[in-house]
């Protein structure tokens, strides 16, 4: 009870602050708008394929930006503060939670300006969304863990973009597996073991990371 | 005798699978022809990789539990010398792939998922060197080992598995028991796997003594 009050609250938190400043929401969002129109003008008409590569590969950045800020933009003082007053569990939770939150409304807004742009709808719409939110799911997890592993490291930016590339490539992988089955309009029943494999992903990063967490974040 | 019987054993094995691997008698298949000893030398190495990585994150367990120094050292030795068996075994799989495929890298799932497991490893070497103190290094290190093994094992044996490999026996279903394996290659490949990890153990802890003996004198 404890726990999912404290959960709860620091969700709030975030939440507040975000919408105080607005960094994450409109500085992703710009990036993202620019990254398709540059590569709209750059394309102009394009191949499924490469289309949808190249959505993924501006949501993998756009992630990288949006998640590694929880953690990576705090200062020492701040840490120690939440720490004597929450526990990690709580604040593990409650960060990965509300990066999951915020990246799939980022996601679905990406998706839906990307299809505008490109004036391209996957045959298998429904399919292609279920993806987006598995993809933006997992992409949160583990990029909120990795930030972590990072901000505790002291050295920002460059050690996350190496500790994350080759744990978030499988994912990646499957996500475009699962997307191209949506593009091609394949019957959804071939997609359920991509959808399974991501899920069984995300449930053991989220194991590992709850199991983990508390030890990174004792000093 | 208490202490050299498994070097021994170790040495024997190996010597065994080198001579009988390149004596015995083997199935004449198609295209692999003679080339199909290949699998007595380059699937060992594999095994012997998960073996020294399944050693150090035992000890990077152990390290968080009880922050043993000596610990430490025995997870990154062993992450040293499972990295040296990896990159044998690319290259026994690249040598072996010139002959049968054509090429020395052909972009197959298995040799691209490998590369990327190994990049993983790196990574991890790489956020060692990122960290100066030495107890915050062992620690934050340990935390990635245990993140990065069942991402490490997803990539190695879930994900070649949901596409199509040039790899014998693949197309849709990998593992030993589809391969065409008859009993005299059994007696040769499993010595392989147990003779191998052995002697990748030893080298394991001759590494960890020298740098024991390191740490002393540096300190």
């Amino acid at each position: 009870m404890q726990l999912l009050h404290q959960v709860k609250y620091l969700i709030k938190k975030e939440v507040l602050l975000e919408w105080r400043s607005k960094y994450a929401l409109n500085g992703v969002l710009l990036y993202v708008v620019s990254t398709v129109f540059v590569c709209f003008l750059s394309f102009v008409s394009i191949a499924p394929v490469t289309w949808n590569a190249l959505f993924w590969i501006i949501m993998l950045f756009a992630s990288i930006n949006a998640v590694s800020k929880g953690f990576l933009h705090e200062s020492k003082g701040q840490q120690l503060y939440i720490y004597t007053i929450a526990s990690p569990l709580a604040l593990i939770i409650s960060k990965t939670v509300y990066n999951v939150l915020l990246m799939m409304l980022l996601t679905l807004i990406a998706l839906f300006f990307y299809v505008m742009v490109f004036d391209y709808v996957p045959q298998d719409l429904g399919l292609y969304i279920i993806a987006t939110v598995l993809g933006s799911l997992s992409f949160s997890t583990i990029f909120t863990m990795i930030s972590a592993i990072a901000s505790k490291a002291g050295n920002g930016g460059m050690l996350m973009a190496i500790l994350s590339f080759p744990v978030i490539i499988p994912v990646l992988i499957v996500l475009i597996k699962l997307t191209k089955n949506a593009i091609d309009g394949l019957d959804r029943s071939v997609s359920l073991d991509e959808i399974g494999l991501l899920l069984i992903i995300n449930a053991l990063v989220a194991a590992v990371t709850l199991l983990l967490f508390p030890y990174l974040w004792r000093d | 005798m208490n202490k050299i019987w498994w070097k021994i054993l170790g040495s024997v094995l190996v010597l065994y699978t080198a001579i009988a691997g390149l004596l015995s008698g083997v199935p004449h298949l198609a295209i692999l022809n003679e080339t199909i000893r290949n699998l007595y030398f380059h699937v060992p190495m594999w095994f012997a990789m998960l073996t020294l990585f399944s050693i150090s994150v035992f000890y990077s367990v152990k390290y968080l539990l009880y922050g043993k120094e000596s610990d430490d050292i025995r997870a990154i030795e062993s992450v040293n010398v499972g990295i040296i068996f990896s990159i044998l075994g690319l290259i026994t799989g690249a040598v072996w792939a010139k002959f049968t495929w054509g090429q020395f890298w052909s972009f197959d799932v298995k040799q691209n998922f490998t590369a990327v497991a190994i990049l993983l490893y790196f990574a991890y070497l790489v956020l060692r060197n990122a960290i100066d103190e030495q107890q915050k290094r062992a620690k934050i290190s340990a935390i990635y080992n245990i993140f990065a093994f069942p991402m490490m094992v997803v990539l190695i044996m879930v994900l070649p598995r949901l596409s199509d490999s040039l790899h014998p026996g693949n197309g849709g279903n990998p593992g030993f028991n589809s391969y065409d394996l008859d009993s005299r290659m059994r007696a040769v490949l499993y010595p392989a796997f147990i003779g191998w990890s052995i002697i990748g153990y030893w080298i394991y802890t001759i590494r960890f003594r020298i740098r024991t003996i390191e740490n002393k004198q540096n300190s």
